[in-house]
């Protein structure tokens, strides 16, 4: 229980920053969080005390053995996620090229 | 080939599309233009095809390498995906001939192209995976092309509407992971047919509320209802005109309202709270999105404020939740994936004719490109709800069912905001269309062939659109996805016994 809970501190560590952080750089840095959090609890659903990896060999039971579905879940949203932080940080690169500043609340030009 | 085998190229085609053009978009110019074209009519092609033999067989269900039901994923096409399917190449392959005009002054084409096709087969691979987590992977390939597809320009805006898209897209992309990790946890599957049928065995639990709440605020930023609606007027005037039109017309409709319709109505069992909460949605969006499109100066966030506020008809339909609500807003959504993209394209047009996309300075528009002019007004007389157009339809029968469904205040707000719509357009684009032209074409051909034929081909679409209310045409084909989106549960356990 303590895991899930530390695991939810986190997924609202990351909102915060994602929501009240000028910082572009932190912005994304939150949303690294956040995906981080999602997949630690997606670990956690998949995981079950003193569990062993879930390959049937011969003369095994089917027992103790983790869930296997999540953990692929997660390598799949590894990837999307670094495909967003790349994107995200390519175009805070640009931003800063052509703006000269980070802060969220200055880069606003598309007013109305 | 049976069509069970065929559903899996509605995404393989595009994709391999996407990497075909990179070695050959280098080396033949012509390569960018005609690859991602050839794949749309293969694909459009392949999914009226798809859309037939559903109206034969109701269901067609693929499963990969052969996994059973329990394990494996599936690939699942029935009424109300084979219409999507259907609507949304057609404007995907209207989008793509008109960038080969539009694109001529951008570098590096085939990178627009190849993310183009991306972007494509992400929203074909939603609309055809039968489970969640697919869904959730194809959502975000087509999500995170388009946040490079806005930026594509790279003007200082675009990058701005694509940061401030993608953070928005972000929060949205890890709502629906957490969503689903949740719904994995409670019910031990992934599959849409599965969680039906284990969640209409028990009863809701607190566990499946968050995960409703975490996917209808998610589904809500995707589909930009109105409180999570910020990003969609930066990044629809920002983008290249295609890729507007694309957003509006596929983007938001598949990853948004699709979505909605597939978890809420076919996998959850619709909840007095979720069509309350969307009818507030829909009626917030309606009403502020037209009342702050009247301040609008510039051409494309007028269009994207009206994309906003005809998104609220849509879910407010879905909201009411009567068999007549949801044809009207299945109407609704699929006129407007025609005449939003044709107003989005038309506005790409006049961008190029004028230099400006202020609504103060274009003027005449009819006069100096004939086809222009033609496509914005029959754009904007379908979207004020003039009435052979399908825009009247399909807002009269939402309307009348709202009155049906004993609900008349809704009715009085449907209408009201019909009448700002018809205000707020009549007042920006007649003089835009009609009015003396102040500033002269700047250039001779600013309107390519291409151009001319995508806007011909979505006026005419649009201006025909009524013919889907005709009884035993267009009209049987709504209705089987009507009775998809409203039978939710008799369809799972119709793709759970084909998976068996």
């Amino acid at each position: 229980m303590t895991a899930y809970i530390l695991c939810f501190v986190l997924f609202s560590i990351g909102l915060f920053s994602v929501v009240r952080k000028r910082n572009i750089i932190k912005i994304i840095i939150g949303i690294g969080i956040m995906e981080y959090a999602v997949n630690l609890f997606l670990i956690l659903i998949g995981y079950c005390k003193e569990g062993r990896v879930p390959i049937l060999t011969e003369g095994q039971s089917i027992k103790n053995m983790v869930d296997p579905i999540p953990q692929a879940m997660v390598l799949v949203s590894i990837v999307l996620g670094l495909t967003l932080t790349l994107f995200l940080v390519a175009v805070a690169i640009r931003i800063y090229e052509k703006y000269g500043t980070f802060d969220i609340t200055k880069i606003n030009r598309l007013k109305g | 080939m049976t069509p069970q085998a065929l559903v899996p190229y509605m995404i393989f085609v595009p994709l391999a599309a996407a990497f075909l053009i990179p070695p050959f978009g280098k080396k033949f110019k012509r390569a960018g233009d005609a690859i991602p074209c050839a794949a749309s009519v293969c694909v459009t092609t392949l999914g009226l095809y798809l859309a037939s033999s559903v109206a034969l067989s109701k269901v067609l269900v693929h499963k990969p390498y052969g996994w059973q039901a329990p394990f494996g994923t599936a690939f699942v096409v029935d009424g109300l995906s084979g219409i999507f399917l259907v609507a949304m190449n057609i404007v995907a392959l209207v989008v793509a001939v008109y960038s080969i005009g539009y694109l001529n002054t951008y570098t590096d084409r085939w990178k627009f192209s190849s993310l183009f096709m991306l972007m494509l087969a992400g929203i074909n691979g939603v609309l055809i995976s039968g489970d969640i987590f697919t869904l959730y992977v194809f959502l975000e390939i087509a999500a995170i092309s388009g946040y490079f597809l806005v930026a594509f320009g790279i003007a200082p805006d675009g990058l701005e509407a694509a940061f401030k898209y993608a953070v928005m897209g972000a929060l949205a992309s890890v709502f629906v992971l957490l969503g689903i990790a949740l719904i994995y946890a409670h019910t031990s599957t992934l599959s849409i047919a599965g969680i039906a049928s284990v969640i209409s065995v028990g009863q809701q639990t607190d566990v499946l509320k968050f995960a409703t709440v975490l996917l209808l605020v998610a589904f809500s930023i995707k589909a930009a209802l109105v409180p999570f609606h910020a990003w969609l007027p930066y990044a629809y005037s920002s983008a290249p005109a295609p890729i507007s039109a694309m957003l509006a017309g596929v983007s938001t409709k598949v990853l948004g309202i699709y979505t909605i319709m597939r978890i809420f109505f076919v996998m959850f069992e619709m909840t007095p709270q979720v069509s309350m909460v969307l009818i507030a949605l829909g009626v917030a969006s309606m009403v502020v999105a037209s009342i702050l499109a009247f301040v609008q100066v510039d051409i494309k966030r007028l269009f994207a404020y009206s994309s906003i506020s005809q998104i609220g008809y849509v879910a407010l339909g879905l909201g009411v939740g009567t068999p007549l609500a949801v044809f009207g807003a299945l109407f609704h959504l699929l006129n407007h994936s025609a005449f939003k993209p044709l107003l989005f394209l038309a506005s790409g047009a006049i961008t190029r004719l004028t230099g400006t996309r202020n609504l103060g300075k274009i003027r005449g528009v009819m006069k100096d490109s004939p086809v222009t002019g033609t496509a914005t007004l029959v754009g904007s007389l379908s979207i004020c709800g003039i009435p052979p157009l399908g825009g009247f339809w399909s807002k009269l029968i939402i309307i009348l069912a709202c009155i049906q469904a004993g609900r008349p205040v809704l009715a009085l707000v449907a209408v009201v905001v019909s009448v700002l719509t018809l205000a707020y357009y009549f007042r920006s684009i007649t003089q835009v269309i009609f009015g003396k032209s102040v500033i002269r074409g700047q250039r001779e051909g600013a309107v390519t062939v291409s151009m001319a034929i995508a806007m011909v081909t979505l006026v005419i679409i649009s201006a025909s659109m009524a013919i889907l209310l005709l009884p035993n045409t267009g009209n049987a084909v709504l209705k089987e996805a009507v009775s998809v989106i409203l039978n939710g549960k008799s369809y799972s356990a119709m793709v759970a016994g084909v998976l068996k």
